[in-house]
């Protein structure tokens, strides 16, 4: 029979008329109005005024009506909280029912109603079905804590469920470990508590398991163990051989997952004959996964695209199997091709090129400019296959197709930086060609190209004659180069007919135009043409550094982040998941309902958890220092905020022994106060990992190093965290950290040469960021630094709203570009710690501190205990405070010590408050405003 | 971590189906999805994974359906890929045929399904079978109330205990696909087989399989004779049904396994180094004039005499504009297919050694279209079937069936190889 007609009534008055038929007393009667009521529900009506009488029909032997109430109740159970009530007993009685299908069923759907009086009753039936003797209902249950914990953490830590689902680890069912797995890895992550590590004993259990369970649980626990940290290289090998005949499973996830544990358990292994055998056993199923459906294609040519530009060897012989098909999807075919540029070699180029010229003469337009640049940057990454790149484009240039010559011009540029003075003789075929060029890019290149070569080509100024003809309509870009063009032109042919072109162009742009950086480099060209044209040349003419390609090269740090995530969707985007991830959990609402937030204060069973906390679990979790996270989560209703902040500390700390540093922050704290309670003491204080919270470096008082942390006012600087190792800096070591230095924002940076050539021409650039930092200057005072050398400098930062970059949020990250004249730009991330933030003028009246005191979120607080701080010696400290720009405002005694009010002001964030609250050893809060 | 919810829309993106797993996107985000994939389609720039406003929709399209998994975390995209495709197994299982009609007809056991299949998010089970024996598409006929079978939780998750077959038979086809792609200048670019073990099994009880392959690294690890070896074949990749047990194949090479009932694929490999090409075909191209061109094709068979393949039909591709065309052939029949712009070329039976061709003229207007010279044309492709033979050579050396009940079972093998993507180009 068929069920269509449930969706046909639409006429007056159906609700009332489904409500009759749920009042029925026949039986089949009321089923058919519950499914015409889902029905209706499935199009988008509102029926939730039904509920009292759907919830009458649920207590039914009739299976099939009984799982399209519970459907109904997930649906509306959150719109009507207090009818939902209802339908408890009957989900108690369920969860005892003789049919094990029945029980997993309630404690299924009862886990989905998210209401928090129907949690409370569910935490009996969870408790037993958790123990069940049907593993289905085990399966079950393991996942409904999941469920649980996401509504009320609390809940699921008073009444041990976590040590219960613990236990279900060691479950001799295979389905429920999967799920037991599944569940934990997402209370891990989700409350940044280290709830779940895998141990060496668990980890057996979890191989075994692994080869029992279904495929999807095969990849619950795969992903798991693609987070374990191996205790040495036996440990990681001894993982690899029991994951390997994983590759050899049809499901591409598995497979995915699987590439992904070995990968990671890799890095320990220094057996490099065994590397090699990995490598090789990792590439057929590699290239298998490309006779898979075209969507998980694509997600698999993204993720080797990242394998490939950490491991290009395990593919190098098999460029073949990425050439495209005729009938690929276009989106499948763009990425083999990027995956064919980055395996294309001095070996292979030859049919590589073959294919790129094939393609280029398909019909597709995007795919085909694609093709074409693919050649470009063959030409410029394969110095000695150059000159075949540049004959195929010939080729392409001469089909006259518009598209392909324009792309094809575009890239001879750049082959044309990259190889200067090289292949000038094909600079008048390409002048043949003017005519079809529309395109602004295509256009500024070659004008780019003629300004360049102007001595070369005979008619250069007929050339741009023609282009200058229609100047005033360009594009900025075109007219960008137009200027430089003939600029160029008129240095290297002072003629007359160049000379005329020249006013023209200046005039225009410094006259007519609108667009400041055309009038800008305009008049930059007329001045210095008009005082020296012999200056004038060589800053215009002077030799350009060599490009190279970087079109497939990924941020070394980014690409171990996306290897980590390998077959997830951050592989897939090929961005950090913090960046997409939007988790707006319900729990966050919940917390903005509690009657009174103070009580949740320093609780550690946070219960507000959001994407930023997530991600800051992980960055917690990583650093070692795992408690921090979940005591902020208490406290945040505003989790971005504070989330990030603790990041600052994160930051702070990430270069060194974890550990370590933030037990010297804390200590160093104490060192303010005490002088010498000394370290160790303090570092056995915070052993115990919730007296640890992030809160403790987030001010940067400690500076990140244990020696100065123990000789209290540390006048010397401590050496500067490395931002860029010399591996990743082709030879240059950059150290460098945000400080505050006579009332101003100072960027403290060391540069090592490491390299045997001397480095000149540094300058520096920030990307927009979350405080709107800029350097004051973009050069770095350093000049030349010889060989083996370190230069330091101090550069003075402006906060500018222009540099500010409002998406960011609070995010400490401050992503530098530093250059020189012989190694051309290196990026790297730094991050900000709040304390160079906090400004002199942060001393407020004790008049006017309490209101403004209360008028910030209490919610928004954070807290950290000063080390050996007592009542009787705050006076003490308080001038360290200062030093640091914390001041006291107000202390007051309380039964387990005395609560202190100082405040600080940060730049830029907007205010941020401390409180300071003396319970034993003293407490320093923060609130941002 | 998990998936928010499942929708399934029609190619309106009209919400047919759908499933909230987890609370946190709200089902007036299906809308924005359909506006977001047409406009990502018309850019060009469409994938099958998009994210919009913050939430990811990672998607099928099926019949006039699309099954959608929506998510706010960074999800495992190839795991949920996956689980989409067996859900629409798991549907065509049910309904035979998925569309909007069949769906909107069953939307109460596909409700029933999506909250099996899938748990807060995580995928759970996908076995249709074992499905269909505790879901059943006609609730009326159960006298019993169904209970969970064993398998869902079992090691062994795909096979249900109980079965019996009056007659115990297993049915395996060894079936390869060549996938080719020859240059406009007569080179092979490329060229691979994919095989597969399909199976098809009718047995009783819970019987052990043992499969034995003529397989190289096998021979080689019993110190076979050397003749022995040079019948074995070297496959790469194999790939085997979650039945098989890995751990034991890793370790000996032996393939083992209790198979799930019914059909399934038991294994499949793939081949690439050098094959060739079975069929091979090359086009002369006669321009004459504008009015006249001729096509002249000759496709040539290169396996031994003694097979025959069968259903040849080889797709010319021709110009859209072209006028009349005309084939003549020296074996088999060829039609003029305008809706695909191709001459289609039947060859019933083409056995080995043998050579045929056809002539194809047709005219092209006098006055040139528009876009005539942009894009080339599409490759000529070619399908058959050769029976009893594989490219490979893999053979099945036997086939145990072990069940307590002691039967015998019979098992049936066959080999052919089909064409996949064979592809010539054309200059």
């Amino acid at each position: 029979m068929s069920d269509s007609k449930y969706f046909s009534t639409t006429k007056k008055g159906e609700i009332h008329e489904y409500k009759e038929d749920l009042r029925a007393v026949d039986r089949s009667k009321r089923k058919d109005s519950v499914k015409k009521v889902i029905a209706a529900m499935t199009v988008g009506k509102d029926v939730s005024m039904l509920f009292p009488d759907v919830v009458n029909c649920m207590q039914t032997d009739d299976l099939e009506l009984k799982k399209l109430v519970y459907l109904y109740l997930i649906n509306y159970a959150k719109t009507q909280p207090d009818l939902a009530i209802m339908g408890v007993n009957t989900f108690v009685k369920d969860s005892q029912d003789p049919n094990p299908l029945i029980r997993a069923l309630a404690v299924r759907t009862m886990g989905c109603i998210r209401v928090d009086k129907i949690t409370e009753y569910l935490c009996d039936p969870l408790q037993r079905c958790l123990k069940d003797d049907d593993p289905y209902v085990r399966k079950t249950a393991a996942v409904c804590v999941a469920k649980l914990f996401d509504i009320n953490p609390e809940l699921v830590e008073d009444r041990g469920f976590l040590d219960t689902l613990k236990d279900l680890l060691a479950d001799s069912n295979p389905m429920v470990v999967a799920n037991a797995v599944a569940a934990l890895a997402e209370i891990h992550e989700t409350s940044g508590r280290d709830v779940f590590q895998i141990t060496s004993q668990s980890l057996f259990k979890l191989l075994r398991a692994l080869n029992e369970c279904t495929e999807w649980g095969q990849v619950f626990i795969l992903d798991s163990l693609a987070t374990y940290t191996a205790k040495d290289a036996k440990d990681a090998e001894a993982i690899i051989e029991r994951v390997t005949p994983r590759l050899q499973h049809a499901n591409c996830a598995v497979v995915l997952s699987a590439v992904k544990v070995i990968l990671k358990q890799m890095e320990l292994v220094d057996d490099d004959v065994l590397k090699k055998t990995l490598h090789k056993k990792m590439a057929p199923p590699l290239v298998t996964l490309l006779s898979a459906e075209p969507e998980i294609q694509y997600v698999a040519l993204r993720n080797i695209h990242l394998v490939v530009s950490k491991f290009p060897q395990i593919l190098v012989h098999e460029v073949k199997v990425f050439f495209c098909k005729y009938n690929d999807p276009i989106y499948v075919k763009m990425e083999k091709l990027e995956i064919m540029i980055q395996l294309a070699s001095d070996k292979n180029i030859d049919q590589v090129l073959l294919e790129f010229k094939e393609y280029a003469t398909e019909v597709d337009v995007d795919f085909v400019r694609k093709a074409v640049r693919a050649i470009g940057r063959c030409a410029v990454s394969l110095e000695r296959a150059a000159e075949r790149c540049i004959n195929v484009l010939l080729e392409l240039i001469q089909t006259k197709l518009n598209y392909v010559v324009q792309e094809a011009i575009i890239v001879i540029k750049d082959i044309f930086r990259r190889y200067p003075n090289r292949y000038e003789s094909i600079i008048a075929t390409l002048c043949e060609n003017l005519e079809s060029l529309d395109e602004p890019e295509a256009k500024a290149s070659m004008i780019w190209i003629i300004g360049e070569y102007a001595e070369r080509i005979e008619n250069a100024d007929e050339l741009l004659e023609t282009f200058l003809e229609s100047f005033p309509e360009e594009t900025s870009l075109v007219q960008l180069q137009l200027v430089t063009a003939t600029v160029k032109l008129f240095l290297k042919k002072p003629t007359e007919r160049p000379q005329q072109m020249i006013q023209l162009v200046l005039t225009y742009a410094t006259q007519e135009t609108d667009n400041p950086d055309l009038r800008d480099r305009a008049f930059v060209y007329w001045r210095l043409l008009s005082t020296d044209p012999e200056a004038a040349k060589e800053v215009v003419l002077a030799e350009k550094p060599v490009i190279a390609d970087v079109g497939s090269g990924m941020e070394p740090q980014l690409l171990a982040t996306l290897l980590q995530n390998l077959s997830s969707l951050a592989s897939v985007y090929h961005k950090p998941p913090e960046t997409f991830v939007s988790r707006t959990r319900l729990a966050v609402q919940r917390a903005e309902d509690l009657p009174n937030p103070e009580d949740h204060f320093g609780d550690e069973s946070g219960t507000a958890i959001s994407s930023a906390d997530a991600a800051i679990a992980d960055s917690a979790a990583a650093a070692g220092a795992p408690a921090a996270a979940a005591s902020t989560t208490a406290l945040s209703p505003q989790p971005d905020l504070l989330g990030d902040l603790l990041d600052l500390g994160g930051g702070d700390t990430s270069n060194g022994n974890v550990h370590q540093g933030s037990h010297d922050l804390a200590s160093s704290l104490g060192g303010l106060s005490m002088g010498g309670t000394g370290g160790s003491n303090a570092s056995q204080q915070y052993n115990s990992p919730q007296a640890q919270p992030a809160a403790d470096d987030f001010f940067g008082f400690g500076g990140g190093s244990g020696s100065s942390a123990r000789t209290p006012p540390a006048p010397q600087a401590p050496p500067l965290p490395v931002i860029l190792p010399a591996d990743k800096g082709k030879g240059l070591t950059v150290s460098g950290r945000v400080t505050r230095q006579n009332g101003q924002i100072v960027y403290k940076i060391a540069l090592a040469n490491g390299t045997q050539a001397p480095m000149d021409g540094f300058m520096v650039q920030f990307n927009k960021n979350a405080f709107g930092l800029s350097p004051a200057n973009q050069n770095i005072p350093v000049g030349s630094v010889a060989p083996g050398q370190t230069a330091t400098a101090d550069l003075v930062l402006n906060q500018a709203a222009g540099m500010l970059n409002a998406a960011a949020g609070t995010t400490p990250t401050l992503q530098v570009a530093i250059r020189n004249n012989q190694q051309g730009v290196l990026y790297m991330s730094d991050s900000v710690p709040a304390s160079a933030l906090f400004t002199e003028g942060g001393n407020m009246d004790p008049s006017t501190f309490p209101p403004t005191w209360k008028g910030l979120p209490d919610a928004s607080e954070a807290s950290q205990h000063l080390q050996g701080v007592t009542p009787g010696n705050i006076e003490a400290i308080k001038p360290r405070l200062v030093a640091k720009n914390v001041f006291l405002m107000a202390a007051r005694g309380s039964p387990s010590g005395a609560i202190w009010r100082p405040t600080a002001r940060a730049q830029g964030v907007s205010e941020l408050k401390l409180p300071h609250d003396a319970n034993f050893e003293g407490l320093i809060g923060l609130r941002p405003q | 971590m998990a998936t928010s919810a499942i929708f399934i829309l029609d190619l309106k993106g009209k919400v047919i189906l759908c499933r909230d797993y987890r609370g946190d996107v709200a089902p007036k985000n299906a809308e924005k999805f359909i506006t977001r994939v047409n406009e990502l389609e018309e850019s060009g720039r469409i994938t099958p994974i998009i994210n919009h406003e913050g939430i990811t929709y990672i998607y099928v399209q099926y019949s006039n359906l699309y099954l959608v998994a929506v998510a706010r975390e960074n999800i495992n995209a190839a795991s949920i890929l996956l689980f989409l495709h067996k859900l629409r197994e798991v549907f065509v299982h049910y309904f035979n045929e998925l569309e909007e009609e069949s769906l909107r007809d069953n939307f109460v056991i596909a409700y029933e399904l999506l909250d099996e299949v899938m748990d807060y998010g995580y995928p759970q089970f996908t076995e249709a079978q074992i499905l269909a024996e505790y879901i059943k598409t006609d609730a009326y006929k159960m006298e019993v109330q169904a209970r969970p079978p064993m398998a869902v939780t079992n090691a062994v998750s795909w096979r249900s205990e109980g079965i019996k077959y009056k007659k115990n038979e297993v049915f395996l086809d060894v079936v390869e696909s060549v996938n080719l792609l020859v240059n406009s200048n007569g080179t092979v670019v490329r060229s691979e087989v994919l095989g597969a073990l399909k199976m098809r099994t009718f047995l009783t009880g819970m019987p052990e399989c043992k499969l034995g392959l003529n397989d190289k690294v096998l021979f080689e690890s019993q110190g076979r004779s050397p003749q022995d070896k040079k019948k074995a074949v070297d496959l790469e990749d194999m790939k085997f049904h979650q039945c098989v047990r890995l751990t034991r194949f890793e370790s000996d090479r032996t393939i083992s396994f209790i198979p799930p009932d019914g059909a399934f694929d038991l294994m499949t490999y793939r081949l690439s180094h050098n094959v060739k090409p079975l069929i091979w075909v090359e086009c002369l191209v006669e321009k004459h004039s504008r009015s006249r061109t001729d096509y002249l094709v000759k496709a040539r068979s290169q396996f031994k005499d003694r097979s025959t393949a069968t259903q040849v039909e080889i797709l010319l591709p021709l110009p859209p504009d072209a006028i009349a065309p005309t084939p003549r052939t020296s074996q088999g029949t060829a039609t003029y297919a305008p809706e695909k712009d191709a001459m289609v070329w039947k060859i019933k039976n083409f056995p080995g050694g043998r050579e045929f061709v056809m002539r194809c003229r047709f005219a092209l207007p006098s006055v040139p279209a528009e876009e005539e010279s942009t894009g080339r044309m599409p490759p000529i492709r070619v399908n058959f079937e050769l029976p009893y033979f594989t490219v490979s050579g893999i053979q099945v050396r036997y086939l145990k069936v072990i069940e307590k009940s002691g039967y015998q079972a019979l098992p049936w093998v066959r080999y052919i190889t089909t064409a996949g993507e064979y592809e010539i180009r054309m200059s």
